[in-house]
């Protein structure tokens, strides 16, 4: 780039007072092309950016103003809206062991789903990380699952973790173990939630540590290599503390997507409701059942903004987390 | 390759060494940092893309065998038969030839949008200076952490009141636009084009839309196909508001499959043959663009 900058330069001599560049010394009077250029330049980029807000705000923060309106009122789903009950909704909503529940289990799902993830993927990106022959055939062969949607890999976990004739039970009784209720015990159906999730997305993880792994110098590793550290000692002193940013990246962005989760479990058995007992209900399902069984729409509403205080919450611990992880990061060096 | 290697190998009079042996040993720099791995790391990996594709079997092997097989006890470890009477029953039994329409159409104009408008609004953050950019940016990003919940019961209410819920236009107007193609486009472009090309361009008297025209849009074309690519596939993939918005005679491909397990008797050869169908697609998608998808991801992590 540093070519470049000269005959950019000499071009802009070229074109002398008589260009259009506007940030040039302003001339006593411009011509009517000049003009038109110039309100180009300034008008132009409002014009790009609008199409996006415009739409933005019709189907992106005028629905979010617009829930809160809902979530004060008494709205049915067939009759629409109904008296104003101020903070009636959310009462109700927080009164109601099954929110309470179906928090527990979004998070209990998350957090079964977030760190082995993590884990494992830092394991599969050091083995990409190795000088591989057809490199990009590995790397596609971990992204396979993520081209399957969260509807199938329910459907498909459903099956695998069958409480009668499924897969993994067979497993389980074939080395000599008592099966498990999968859709009945509440950690268990969780654990096989966590595992779809972490199925689908863990090759994806894998690809943006690896990225990242890629990105360090490589001569850190040789200096370390000469001061006798092996590879095991390498990748625990030299690269995952240079990974940390991105693993942070990758918890934070898991964390948006993990509170959300809604296909995997409504989809693990055939009704749909998050099992006899909601033990696998999360709170996008729970949000789903108001909605569209109850039929109110108003306590859905207080729900989703339920949900949305939780994710700024979890946002704000992340936030906390990394920052004192940072200082002893430092403290440290 | 092999040609430049036997050179110096036979030169050092290492003939009798293996081929292997000796790239390891020029490749390496100090402290062996490039040499090929073992056994034991392709192995690893075998068994992890082994587990990452057997789902994928399984869903494909039960689908191929009869339902009373499949209820009853595990099927063998080979595809039965019963394949393409299995595949004939989903047809039947849900309307997939519409869902595959709809979810085709659906993802198409979405991922097309959504492309067209972010690579517009990314170029002008990236590279147009203008009043009120900055803090414009910063809520775009600030956007991105609302959850969809947020705003689906609106939605629902207006789309209802437009009578629009049994259309198509009820999911593809919500995914014209998204806050992270937007982000994702401008870290793109910020270093994709420089300054000075604009600048030049500008001075030769290209008017703006024609800069964005023939300056921009080719060296967006890259960031574009892969942000493309993910939009579909995120737009494929949604459950949640298509199964809100579309009747049980319109579905997307997702809610067909969800259609396929309903009721109290699960036949798992019917649904799983279902989802071997469709998954078909995207797998196809893959072939074609896996690479893509695999330097997309890659890309995105290092200016994420």
């Amino acid at each position: 780039m540093s070519t470049a900058s000269p005959a950019t330069a000499g071009t802009r001599h070229e074109g002398g007072p008589g260009g259009s560049a506007p940030r040039k010394g302003e001339p006593d009077v411009l011509t009517l092309r000049q003009r038109l250029g110039r309100w180009d330049v300034k008008v132009s980029p409002y014009l790009y950016i609008s199409p996006f807000f415009l739409l933005f705000l019709v189907v992106g923060l005028g629905p979010l103003a617009f829930t809160a309106y809902v979530s004060v009122h008494e709205w049915d789903l067939l009759s629409g809206k109904g008296e104003f009950t101020g903070l009636e909704n959310y009462r109700d909503v927080l009164g109601d062991r099954y929110f309470w529940k179906a928090l527990q289990n979004t998070i209990s799902i998350f957090l079964l789903s977030s760190a082995p993830q993590v884990v494992l993927a830092l394991c599969i990106a050091a083995l990409l990380d190795a000088n591989l022959r057809g490199k990009t055939w590995w790397r596609m062969g971990v992204l396979i699952p993520f081209v399957v949607a969260p509807v199938a890999a329910a459907l498909i976990f459903g099956n695998l973790f069958g409480d009668r004739y499924g897969l993994i039970n067979e497993g389980l009784r074939a080395i000599g173990l008592e099966p498990i209720r999968w859709h009945v015990d509440r950690l268990a159906s969780h654990v096989a939630i966590a595992t779809m999730v972490n199925w689908r997305w863990t090759g994806y993880n894998a690809l943006i540590f690896l990225a990242a792994m890629q990105a360090i110098p490589r001569d850190v590793y040789e200096a370390a290599a000469i001061d006798g550290a092996g590879k095991i000692r390498q990748f625990f002193s030299v690269t995952l503390p240079m990974l940390r940013p991105t693993v942070i990246f990758v918890v934070v962005t898991s964390t948006i997507g993990g509170l959300q989760i809604f296909a995997e479990p409504r989809m693990f058995d055939a009704a749909g409701l998050g099992g006899a007992d909601r033990q696998y209900q999360t709170i996008t399902m729970y949000l789903w059942e108001l909605g569209w069984r109850v039929r109110n729409l108003g306590t859905a509403s207080a729900v989703a903004w339920l949900l949305f205080g939780l994710i700024v919450l979890v946002a704000l611990v992340n936030l906390l987390l990394i920052r004192r992880l940072g200082r002893e990061g430092g403290g440290a060096r | 390759m092999s040609g430049t290697l036997t050179g110096p190998a036979l030169a050092a009079g290492d003939a009798t060494r293996p081929d292997g042996e000796t790239r390891r040993r020029r490749r390496s720099g100090a402290g062996g940092v490039n040499r090929r791995p073992g056994f034991l790391v392709y192995g690893l990996l075998l068994a992890v893309i082994l587990g990452s594709a057997f789902p994928l079997y399984w869903s494909f092997l039960i689908g191929s065998y009869d339902a009373t097989v499949v209820n009853k006890e595990l099927p063998p470890i080979w595809p039965g038969g019963h394949f393409f009477e299995n595949a004939a029953r989903v047809f039947d039994a849900v309307p997939f030839w519409v869902a595959l329409g709809n979810s085709m159409v659906i993802s198409t104009v979405v991922a097309c949008s959504v492309t067209f408008f972010s690579t517009l609004a990314g170029y002008a953050f990236a590279k147009l200076r203008f009043r009120g950019r900055t803090g414009a940016m910063v809520f775009i990003v600030a956007t991105m952490a609302v959850p969809v919940q947020l705003g689906v019961i609106p939605l629902f209410i207006v789309m209802s009141r437009l009578g629009l819920t049994d259309s198509v236009w009820s999911v593809i107007l919500p995914g014209l636009v998204n806050a992270f193609g937007v982000f994702f486009m401008r870290q793109y472009l910020v270093d994709a084009i420089p300054d000075e090309l604009i600048e030049a361009a500008r001075v030769d008297g290209c008017s703006m839309i024609r800069i964005f025209w023939h300056v921009a849009l080719p060296a967006a074309r890259p960031a574009a196909a892969i942000l493309w690519l993910f939009t579909f596939m995120a737009t494929w993939t949604d459950f949640f508001w298509p199964l809100i918005v579309l009747p049980a005679d319109k579905p997307t491909v997702q809610l067909a499959l969800q259609q396929l397990q309903s009721g109290y008797y699960v036949d798992y050869s019917l649904v799983l043959a279902g989802v071997t169908l469709a998954s078909l697609p995207l797998l196809l998608l893959f072939i074609l663009a896996g690479r893509q998808l695999v330097s997309g991801i890659m890309q995105g992590a290092v200016k994420g």
